[in-house]
């Protein structure tokens, strides 16, 4: 890609959103508003680098793209007169030129794309191509699947709006807080598939950036929701961390090792910004997982870590949520606060819930170590090497049970 | 637009309730059935016979072949039915949350396809 075009695709992907979502509204029609976006998007590429992008690139597309409907409404009407059509027409006209008092319907799109009655895979899609603008290929690729096989998860999922009649409006009040649960878990589950990602694969890690932007988008549209900026503040820390959280092999570094001076000090600035901004006695599981990230956030170095805060905390999310897995972290952070063996006692009756789950193991390995129990951390190192599927992690335990034995 | 709430529910529990839990749940039934009248929506419902009176008819090269029991063996069993004209799905899993069934049951919601 050009540089001209690069700019065009960029500034492109920030406004479309409201174009696809306004043409939605007028027509009713996902593919038509898709299609007419498209094609105005194509014209911008012409246009674009030679006349320079427009003061108001988002009112450019907009209007653009309800010509192109137009344009394709009247061509496909020849032939063949459909009611429909002809109501969407009239509505498309109805428009004028003035586009600018359109009113921003991207809340609306994010609400319907996440609806409970798809599959969640198919509100992950819809919402990239809908209201991030990413093309079919590009979320493929990020989502490790097969470009037919997302394209016809996106078919279906349109098929069903219009089939099942899901509603293309903000919820009502009665459900809103559960819709906008779905609608966050959805932009977290983006994210984390952008975090989870190694290294090297760059279109991944801009799925981060991208869940980022929604999330804005969301705190922007709807604002005072805690949760909303819970989430925003969790995915600016956990985010600005990026280019400390793994080595130059790729391997996985733990955050008590990483090179604090590599995080993104403006990112995680902005972050805690948007904690602060919140009330400190409000509870949600994202505000309290970024309050968390915040404590990390302010150390300089790992042993300025403030880690009875950060138990306490998950002590909160523990009785906002009970996890074994949230119980575990609490056990990591008092074992952290008030020694090895405070930690042992609470990692004990989470055995038989985690005795699956190898976090469980290397933590418990990782506290013995420190108790100066070398025998059963060896035990314990080994039962998460029986239990984990990841690479980097193996090496990870390898190296800690080698460490163990030269010490012995 | 319409839908029909179709409900799913073991039976063999329905059966084990004692004479007072199942008035109980007949007079939320009538409830429900007489919120929709109320709002002017309903399209009718009806309860259906146990599964162990249903009767499954196949034709399978020329041959009609009747079978005793359902269509599919399954833990949950259709019961009854719904039909409601609403302006939405969202309209739709509301009414369905009030079908009495849906503790411990299942309700499906589907569109019905309208000619022309």
């Amino acid at each position: 890609m050009t540089d001209a075009a690069a700019a065009v695709d960029r500034v492109f992907r920030e406004e479309a959103g409201r174009a696809v979502a306004a043409l939605i509204r007028i027509t009713g029609d996902f593919d038509l508003a898709e299609e007419a976006v498209q094609e105005a998007f194509e014209t911008a590429l012409h246009v674009w680098p030679t006349r320079g992008i427009p003061e108001n690139p988002g009112a450019w597309i907009t209007t653009t793209a309800k010509n192109r409907a137009i344009d394709r409404l009247r061509r496909d009407r020849i032939g063949r007169e459909r009611t429909d059509d002809a109501a969407r027409l009239a509505a498309l006209e109805a428009l004028g030129d003035d586009v600018q008092d359109i009113p921003d319907d991207r809340l609306r799109l994010l609400f319907t794309c996440c609806h409970p009655a798809l599959a969640t895979d198919a509100q992950v899609a819809l919402t990239l191509r809908t209201v991030g603008g990413l093309s079919t290929r590009e979320i493929a690729r990020a989502f490790l699947v097969p470009e037919p096989t997302l394209g016809q998860r996106l078919t279906r999922a349109k098929r069903k709006i219009r089939e099942a009649a899901i509603p293309y409006r903000i919820p009502p009040r009665e459900v809103l807080p559960e819709r906008l649960d779905g609608v966050l878990a959805v932009l977290y589950l983006v994210f984390n598939e952008g975090y989870a990602a190694t290294v090297g694969e760059l279109l991944r890690a801009e799925l981060c950036d991208e869940a980022i932007r929604l999330t804005r988008l969301v705190d922007r549209l709807i604002p005072g929701e805690p949760e909303v900026a819970g989430l925003l503040a969790l995915m600016l820390l956990q985010h600005a961390r990026r280019s400390a959280r793994t080595d130059a092999v790729g391997d996985l570094v733990l955050l008590e090792d990483q090179d604090r001076s590599r995080w993104d000090q403006a990112m995680l600035d902005e972050g805690l910004g948007v904690l602060d901004g919140e009330d400190r006695h409000r509870q949600g599981a994202y505000l309290l997982q970024a309050r968390i990230a915040a404590c990390h956030a302010r150390a300089p170095r790992p042993e300025d870590t403030d880690w009875p805060t950060i138990a306490r905390l998950y002590g909160e999310l523990a009785e906002l949520g009970p996890s074994p897995v949230v119980e575990l972290n609490r056990a990591v952070a008092i074992a952290m606060a008030d020694g090895p063996d405070a930690g042992l006692r609470q990692l004990e009756p989470l055995a038989a819930d985690l005795d699956r789950y190898h976090l469980f193991h290397s933590a418990r390995a990782d506290l013995l170590r420190r108790a100066a129990r070398p025998r059963e951390a060896a035990d314990a190192y080994r039962r998460a090497l029986d239990l984990t599927t990841n690479d980097a992690e193996r090496r990870f335990l390898e190296r800690r049970l080698h460490e163990l034995a030269r010490d012995a | 637009m319409r839908y029909i709430l179709l409900i799913y529910a073991d039976e063999a529990a329905r059966g084990a309730m004692s004479s007072d839990d199942r008035h109980a749940m007949y007079a939320e039934y009538e409830k429900f059935a007489n919120e929709l009248t109320e709002r002017g929506i309903g399209r009718g419902g009806d309860e259906l016979a146990s599964v162990t009176s249903a009767t499954t008819v196949q034709e399978r090269d020329g041959k009609m072949l009747v079978t005793d029991g359902p269509f599919a063996e399954t833990k949950e069993q259709l019961g009854g039915y719904f039909i409601v004209d609403v302006d939405d799905l969202d309209t739709a899993i509301e009414l369905a949350g009030k079908i009495p069934a849906v503790h411990g049951g299942s309700i499906e919601i589907r569109p019905i396809v309208d000619e022309g």
